[in-house]
């Protein structure tokens, strides 16, 4: 019997040690192409695609380079930054309205809402930004002041992506709202007094979603600004320093702008980690 | 065919015999091995062997799965119409019906609206419906009428006339359509508010003769925050949609049958009118104009529908293995792990891809990887490599940008499922591997089944992981598109840099077609949407 457990305990930690090794594996996979990222930052020799991780040459020009007047990386990023700003009040506002209305309340157009709301989540997402970019066009708000239309199209539409917010609600018992109800409450104010509070991490969860988003959006942002340098945000605008012209000369900024914005995400996503945790595993048990 | 009893079958002669055997195993022994099922209970489809199950599992998803599907979305859709016919016919009883018995102010509502809900001293709800006639009566002279009139044609006077000189004063096709159909859809809400008006007069005297209190303006502000919170909820998210989403794709769907295309932008060089089904015969031709699109659309599509299956199940499979080793019991620093993969979903997508695809490129860093350990370089995703490599790379490449995701997915689950489960397996002597294939793995199935159909449906989508690192590429010369291009990002180029919006639109029809397919056949046959106990 002693034997036995023995020869299990053995069989176990060559089993951990596999599993230690694939793991540490796995992390460096993981892990170094951003070290390599944060290297060639630093790099102050070629400013063009060169093979060498290591720098040449260390030096902080290529972050100097992105703070002064000479490039427009700055405004780029303050456009990326009101417009997720604005996106994430605007769509967690909206989502909420649409989520809380469709989990609270039984009315009649509510099953054929939800469906037509299927139905048009199932048509590619841009089959819209031709007439989105004329109507913008002719309010003004394309190329140089692209930030407002921007902020408009992130907002508009945004409840269709109710399910999240929905499925938890869902969750929450409905004797709650009853009692509440019992003792007078409107239904505005068990909505901002009773449930509200209890959403506060599916809240947090959306907020940081549709923080996130603007940053990465690239299709919609690159549509609307149309190649105006006042008007484009981070990802439109460090791809334009990737183009077949311009890797020569500016690739080693592109890296430094990737570290400077994936800073302050990566920041805000370390410390609400947990919520998001919630809101990814919650999000798709309901799906 | 008649079938013999022993003694008349040994009565027949040699020849007869073979061609009775002949058509006895055609018509009778193929039909019973394929095409006829007995359902079977639990107990017997546990006692056959493995081949034999397979063999019933798949008889029993073609011959009853779906069959059934079809009969139900039959039913399902004759019901609908049904269901809409009725829907039609109640309306206008309802107006007739409400007209006659109506007493002066219900009849003058019908021309006037507002004016019953003025005279029973409604009058928040008598100004709104007043104003929503006169914004629609002007709206329709004024503009309205004007579009809506060259709707059908999408105008006649030519941007340029015959010298290629610039008209005054010709018509815009682009404003038009757009307009004709903000038209249609306003003359939509009208008849649905008009209907309202009307209905509101019937409630109303129904409450008079019940001797009830009618609603008055003090009562219908306190409904906006109580008993209809719902519809001031709603209000401003389905506005968005319906002229953000709504209108737009409607819009599109229009376009889709139109010549609006690079030469006839609507605006500076021709105008664009109505063409029918044309746009569906190009897309589907092997030669329009010189363009073999129908090639190009064949191969777009098989290949967007083996990339989101690969995108999906790798990413599933691989991630649910991540999340089970750190989750496994002994493992130290857990959180670690786990923070490291977390990491990388925190840096915008578009860096990571854009990094990712440098190091790929044929002078990045992989290849000097490749070259210092005495290999050639290689053409991953570049114009010069084979579509299969890039089609690897890229598959390959997406498995490390979506396994952090799917571990979080996947772990909170995971931590779910019962842990007497394991025990009992592994005391009846379970290995790690049929643990895995017995327990997990079906738990996980049953759970994010729904999950796994929206992540196809999105990777089918999956706009920037195929812009970002190939754009497409390898470009070969007898497709219209690249051989990595998924159905989206060909249509982000018919649109966007060939200007052809008509076939643009058409292929996003197809796209929305095939998604729409794919969900609800999947969703029907997905065992959580129907067996919701199975695990409970």
């Amino acid at each position: 019997m002693e034997r036995r457990s023995m020869g299990m305990a053995a069989k176990r930690r060559t089993a951990n040690i596999i599993t230690y090794v694939i793991l540490v594996m796995i992390s460096i996979i993981w892990i170094i192409p951003f070290i390599f990222l944060i290297l060639q930052a630093f790099d102050v020799g070629n400013p063009g695609l060169t093979g060498n991780v290591w720098p040449e040459k260390w030096g902080l020009g290529n972050f100097a380079y992105l703070f002064s007047s000479e490039s427009n990386f700055l405004r780029w990023y303050f456009n990326t930054f009101i417009i997720a700003l604005f996106a994430c009040v605007g769509q967690t506002a909206m989502q909420f309205m649409m989520a809380y209305a469709l989990s609270r309340f039984r009315f009649k157009l509510r099953k054929p809402m939800m469906n037509v709301m299927l139905v048009l989540g199932m048509f590619p997402g841009f089959l819209t930004m031709i007439v989105l970019y004329e109507v913008l066009n002719s309010l003004g708000m394309t190329s140089d002041n692209a930030v407002p239309g921007l902020i408009l199209v992130n907002i508009a539409s945004s409840g269709m992506g109710y399910y999240v917010a929905k499925g938890f609600l869902d969750t929450m018992p409905k004797s709650l709202d009853e009692a509440a109800e019992v003792d007078g409450a409107t239904k505005f104010q068990v909505f901002y007094k009773v449930v509200m509070p209890l959403c506060k991490p599916i809240v947090i969860y959306t907020v940081l979603t549709s923080f996130m988003g603007p940053w990465g959006d690239y299709i919609f942002a690159a549509t609307i600004a149309k190649g105006s340098q006042e008007g484009m945000n981070v990802a439109t605008g460090l791809n334009s320093w990737l183009s077949t012209a311009n890797i020569g000369g500016y690739y080693k900024y592109f890296c430094a702008g990737g570290v400077i914005v994936a800073i302050p995400v990566i920041i805000l996503f370390l410390f609400l980690q947990k919520y998001y945790v919630e809101g990814v595993t919650g999000g798709a048990v309901k799906g | 065919m008649k079938i013999l009893d022993k003694d008349s079958y040994l009565k027949l002669n040699k020849w007869k015999r073979f061609v009775y055997k002949f058509k006895y195993f055609f018509l009778i022994t193929i039909p019973r091995v394929f095409f006829k099922i007995e359902k079977l209970d639990a107990i017997s489809y546990l006692k056959l062997n493995i081949w034999k199950r397979i063999g019933y599992k798949i008889k029993f998803f073609y011959l009853i799965k779906i069959p059934t599907f079809f009969k139900n979305l039959g039913k399902k859709i004759w019901k609908g119409i049904k269901g809409f016919g009725l829907g039609i016919a109640h309306f206008f009883k309802n107006l007739v019906v409400t007209f006659i018995e109506g007493d002066i102010w219900t009849k003058l509502s019908y021309f006037f609206m507002g004016i019953g809900s003025f005279a029973r001293g409604q009058i928040l709800r008598g100004i709104l419906f007043a104003t929503m006639e006169l914004v629609f009566i002007f709206y329709m002279i004024f503009t309205g009428g004007y579009y809506l009139g060259k709707f059908n044609s999408l105008g006649l006077i030519q941007p340029l006339d015959a010298d290629e000189n610039v008209v005054v004063g010709a018509d815009n096709s682009f404003k038009i359509m757009l307009y004709g159909a903000l038209t249609l859809f306003f003359i939509a809400a009208f008849i649905y508010t008009w209907y309202l008006n009307i209905k509101q007069n019937r409630i109303n005297e129904q409450l008079k003769k019940d001797e009830k209190a009618i609603a008055d303006t003090k009562d219908d502000l306190r409904a906006v925050v109580d008993q209809q919170f719902h519809r001031t909820l709603l209000a401003l998210p389905t506005l968005g949609i319906i002229v953000f989403t709504l209108l737009p794709i409607f819009f599109m769907i229009l376009v889709a049958f139109t010549n609006y295309d690079a030469n006839h932008n609507g605006v500076s060089n021709a105008l664009f009118g109505w063409v029918g089904f044309d746009n569906f015969r190009t897309l589907f031709s092997w030669s329009a104009g010189g363009k073999n699109y129908a090639a190009t659309f064949g191969e777009i599509l098989v290949w967007t529908l083996i990339w989101a299956f690969f995108a999906t199940f790798t990413n599933y499979f691989l991630g649910l293995v991540v999340a089970m080793l750190i989750n496994k019991k002994g493992i130290k620093l857990k959180k670690v792990w786990r923070t490291v993969l977390v990491m990388s979903i925190a840096v915008p997508q578009f860096i990571s891809l854009l990094y990712v695809k440098n190091m790929f490129a044929y002078d990045g860093i992989m290849n000097d990887i490749i070259q210092f350990f005495g290999g050639n370089r290689i053409h991953f995703l570049d114009d010069q490599a084979s579509a299969l490599t890039v089609r690897i790379t890229v598959i390959l490449i997406n498995i490390w940008i979506g396994i952090p995701y799917l571990m979080l997915v996947t772990t909170g689950i995971l931590m779910n499922i019962p842990a007497d489960l394991y025990e009992s397996a592994s005391i009846d002597g379970a290995n790690v591997f049929q643990q895995y294939t017995k327990i997990t793995l079906p738990y996980m199935l049953f759970i994010t089944g729904p999950y796994l159909l929206t992540s196809f449906t999105g990777n089918m989508n999956n706009f920037n992981v195929i812009f970002l690192l190939t754009g497409g590429a390898p470009h070969p010369q007898e497709l219209e598109a690249g051989q990595t291009d998924l159905l989206v990002t060909w249509l982000f180029q018919l649109t966007m840099k060939d200007n052809s919006y008509s076939l643009g639109a058409v292929l996003g029809i197809i796209v929305f077609i095939v998604v729409a397919l794919i969900s609800l056949i999947v969703y029907n046959i997905l065992p959580s949407t129907k067996n919701e106990e199975a695990f409970q």
